[in-house]
Formats: structure tokens, sequence, C-alpha cells
């Protein structure tokens, strides 16, 4: 049949088939970020939008990876104060310090002197004249452990903790890690309410890109009309679609790590304040790293696709030619 | 090349719009649907073209049955026929090229295949001084011999036309008729839907009229 030679001719060959698919997807990702050029103004709502609801999941995220960084940092340099009984005199308790430092557990033990102690305490806490009034001095001599490297885990300092406690020259033993242990669990729950808000608002992404490409496609219809009329299959009249999407998940992350990293920027100057009143050391968030940055832009992208690809799913079966 | 057997097609809640039409058409033949407006016309091209489906009977194009054609495999049956409509149905934000240009980029031809060709089909319907411009700059007569070369550019088997002279002048459309002939005359099937009788009265072709959506008769246009 005539007609059988004619439909082989249609067909471009196999390779050059390949060989076009790529050329297509090439220049159909840049057409779509054409398009969406055309209407700078509107993109860039969108966008931004997009970059909003990313931005605060995001900015939680790295404080407060940074703040559990900061706490594991307190970790290493927890220490257990022992305050011995007040009827202990100093040579006993210089015994029980050199006892003590024989334990694996205990990196070093310092000694302060309860006179030492005292008098510091009337310099420094402007009590001097009422101090004075006491007969006796109130303060009891002070072992502040440090437990060694190898057993600072949450649970060996609790091992430590009441073989100290056993010690009867002991009359209280007080631990930092307690604070620390409450901080751990304040930051797991935030960070519960920082998963909550991220399904949240990707879920809200997906739905500002999914109603941005149904218009879209609302706006183009007569074109997917034509497309079909004259052979264009579903997957080549959608690929402009998905590319949009694309580009806007790309776009709105970007926008998002501008406003995460410009945040910290404005929050750092008052956290240095902050920091240098409670101590020397100065603590700042830094600004996001390489690997969150990217995986902030892999998840734009994809939440960009996946909308457009819903609402190419749901919209492009409805345009039929009539 | 079209074979339609006891073919009906019934829109909901209204009348038959096609009633137990048989016709065939052979390959390599044109032939002219007439009848008045509603008389099935544009229905029938459409059950060809797979814009709609046959409620009852069998529509055969090329040797493969319509009913057969699911979701995936229409665009590629849609790539053997060119389409021509009375509204043209152009893209008017691309050029005369990239539209005639279109169903060669969407069968994945290579840029340099798709110049020579859409050159080809423009060449052939009088418009090649016109590829860079925009479908509304152009008159009505020349926007549908753009999507003629859009239609043709393909080298399709068959080619379908529903009312193409509808909007045009009488010298218009015979300049559009003749380019039909042309095409028909290097082996293209060719089905038109028109109300031009006058024109199709001068042209020794088959006439297939339809009233009230069955064929009422069908003769050769001198005896017609």
């Amino acid at each position: 049949m005539t007609n059988q030679v004619q439909l082989r001719q249609l067909k471009p060959d196999l390779f050059s088939q390949f060989k076009e698919f790529f050329i297509r997807h090439f220049q159909v990702f840049f057409y779509s970020l054409g398009l969406l050029s055309h209407t700078p103004f509107a993109t860039l709502m969108t966008a931004a939008a997009l970059g909003i609801a990313l931005a605060l999941p995001a900015g939680l995220y790295v404080v407060l990876e940074q703040a559990e960084q900061l706490s594991s940092d307190f970790d290493t340099i927890s220490q257990i104060s022992l305050f011995m009984k007040k009827d202990l005199n100093e040579q006993q308790v210089k015994t029980l310090k050199k006892k003590l430092e024989m334990l694996p557990a205990i990196a070093q033990v310092k000694h302060v002197n309860r006179e030492a102690a005292l008098q510091e305490f009337k310099s420094n806490s402007g009590f001097g004249d009422a101090l004075k009034a006491l007969k006796k001095n109130p303060l009891p001599h002070l072992l502040i452990i440090y437990p060694s490297l190898t057993h600072h885990s949450a649970e060996q300092i609790d091992v430590l903790v009441s073989q100290l406690k056993k010690i009867k020259q002991v009359d209280l033993v007080q631990i930092d890690i307690q604070w620390l242990k409450r901080l751990y669990a304040i930051i797991h729950i935030a960070q519960r309410g920082v998963l909550i808000i991220a399904s949240l608002l990707a879920l809200a992404v997906l739905l500002i890109v999914a109603n941005t490409i149904r218009l879209a496609i609302e706006n183009r219809r007569n074109e997917i009309v034509v497309m079909k009329l004259i052979g264009g299959t579903d997957s080549f009249i959608r690929r402009p679609f998905l590319y949009t999407g694309f580009w806007y998940g790309l776009f709105g992350s970007f926008i998002a790590i501008m406003l995460v990293n410009s945040s910290l920027i404005i929050i750092n100057d008052p956290l240095n304040n902050l920091s240098s009143l409670y101590g020397d050391s100065l603590f700042s968030l830094g600004l996001m790293d390489i690997s969150s940055s990217l995986i902030l832009l892999a998840s734009g992208c994809f939440l960009g696709l996946l909308g457009a690809r819903m609402a190419v799913g749901k919209h492009l079966k409805d345009i039929e030619p009539k | 090349m079209i074979l339609f057997d006891q073919v009906s097609k019934r829109y909901e809640g209204a009348n038959e719009a096609l009633s137990q039409v048989n016709f065939h058409l052979n390959p390599g033949e044109m032939a002219f649907l007439t009848g008045h407006s509603g008389a099935g016309k544009s229905t029938l091209l459409k059950l060809v073209a797979l814009i709609e489906r046959a409620s009852t009977g069998n529509v055969i194009v090329g040797g493969k049955n319509l009913n057969k054609i699911n979701r995936h495999t229409l665009p590629y049956m849609r790539r053997n026929m060119g389409i021509i409509f009375q509204d043209y149905q152009l893209l008017y934000d691309r050029t005369v090229y990239d539209n005639v240009a279109l169903p060669l980029i969407i069968s994945g031809f290579s840029a340099r295949e798709v110049k020579n060709r859409v050159h080809a089909a423009l060449d052939k319907v009088g418009l090649l001084r016109f590829e860079k411009k925009y479908p509304l700059t152009l008159s009505g007569g020349e926007q549908q011999r753009v999507s003629i070369a859009r239609a043709v550019v393909n080298k399709p088997a068959l080619l379908l036309a529903d009312e193409p002279t509808g909007n045009l002048d009488p010298d218009l459309s015979y300049e559009i008729m003749k380019l039909f002939l042309a095409f028909n005359q290097v082996g293209v099937t060719v089905l038109i839907a028109t109300h031009d009788i006058p024109l199709i009265n001068k042209l020794d072709k088959r006439i297939i009229h339809l009233e009230q959506g069955r064929i009422s008769h069908t003769a050769r246009a001198q005896t017609a």
C-alpha cells in the first residue's frame, strides 16, 4: 500500500530521534526559562512566595543544628562539683583528691579551698561586710571533677555520679549535666516542630507551583489544542510545563538561601552581644553550609517538578480538540 | 484509506449526528463532503481525525481500526494525517516558519531537515518570503496557506480539511482548492468538507452528500 511506504517516510531514523530527544530537552529547558522571563514580575512574585515558604523551615533547621552542635561542645567540658562535709580538714580533702585522680573515669580533680573560696566570694559578691559578721566560714571544701574524655557519655557520667555519692566524706554531688539533658529534650521537640512546619510548607510549595502551572496551562490552552491536533504526545506537551515548575523551584530555593543567610547575618550582631554577656567565648551562627544549601536547592527543584506534574497530570487531559 | 462501516455517532443529550454511515475512500482518492450545517460533515471528519469516537460501528483509517487506538497511540496516528480548519488554528505568538516546523519538531527531526522540509512546504504554498512574519500580519488566504503548509510538511498520506475556504472569497478559494488538487496528484488522499458547491462543481471529484446524518447520495461532480 502506498500508505505504508509513506508511513515509514514520516519517521526520522532512530539515532537522529535519540539525538534530537536530548537537543529538544535542552531547548525546552531554556525555552521555558524564556517564557518566564516574558513575565518577570509575576515570576518573581511566585518565586518569592516559594522562597519564603522554603526559608522558614530551612532557617529553623540551620539554627537548631547549630544549637545542637553548641550543646555537644558543652558536653565534653561538663564537670561535677563535689561539696565536702564541713568537718573535713584540708589534709583529708587532699587525700580524697589523690584517690579520685586514680580513677580511670576521671581526668582531673581541682581543689577549691574553703578559705580561698570565702575570700573570693567576699571580694566579688559585694556581700563582704555581711560575710564579716559570720563567725565561721559557711563554705565547704569543693572538689571539681573533670571526667576523662573516654567517659563523658550521659550513662557513664551517671555511673560516676552514683559512685561519687557513695563516698562518705561527700556531702553533695552537683552535676551540670541536668540542664544539658533538658536542652537536648527541648531541641528534640523543636526538631519535631521544624519537621511539621517543613512538611506543611512543602505542601504549600506544591500547591503554589501546581496552581501557577494550572494558570499557565489555561493561558496556553489554544497552543495545547494545536499541539494535540498535529500529533504531539502527552510527554511532549507536558515538558515545557514541567521545566517551568523546575525553574520556579530553583528560583524559590535560591531566594530561600538568600533569606536565610541574610536573617542569620542580621541576628548575629545582637547574638554576639548576648554571648559576650555570658562569657568571654563569642558564639555566632554560621551561614548555611554548602551541603544544606544543595539539599535546599534539590528539594526546591523536586517540589517544583512534582507540583507541576500534579497540575499537568490533572489539567492536560481536560484539554482536547473540539 | 478510509473505511466507514455502519458508523453512528450520538452526542450526549442530542440526536444522532451520524447514523449508519458506510463509505470507502481509496488511497490516492480525493472527495468532498457536502450538506447543510448540522448534516454531520464536521462530525465525520472528527471521527477520522480521532477528535471524536464513533458510538457504534468501525472507522478504519490506513488499515487501522480507530476503535483500537488509545490515548498513547493516538498522537502517532495523527502524525499520518494533515488536518486543516476553517479558522486555521495557527499559533499567533510564533512565526510562520515556527508554525510550519511544529509537526517536524514533535516528530523529532534534526534542525537541518526541519529547515529543508519547512522551506519546501512554504514554497509549495507560495509563502516562502513570509517565513519570518507572524500569522496575524497575513491575510486570511495566506494564513490558510500557512496551515496547509503545516498540514503537509510531514508528508502525510491523508489530508483532512473542514471548510478550508469558508472564510475566503471565490478567487482565493479557488487558489486553495488548486493546492489540494496538486497534493492529490502526487498521491495524497484528500477529504474536504465544504459548502462551496459552485467551486467543487468545476472539479471532477467524488461528492459525498450528507443529510441529517446519513449519506443521501454520492456522485461525480459533473453529474451532481
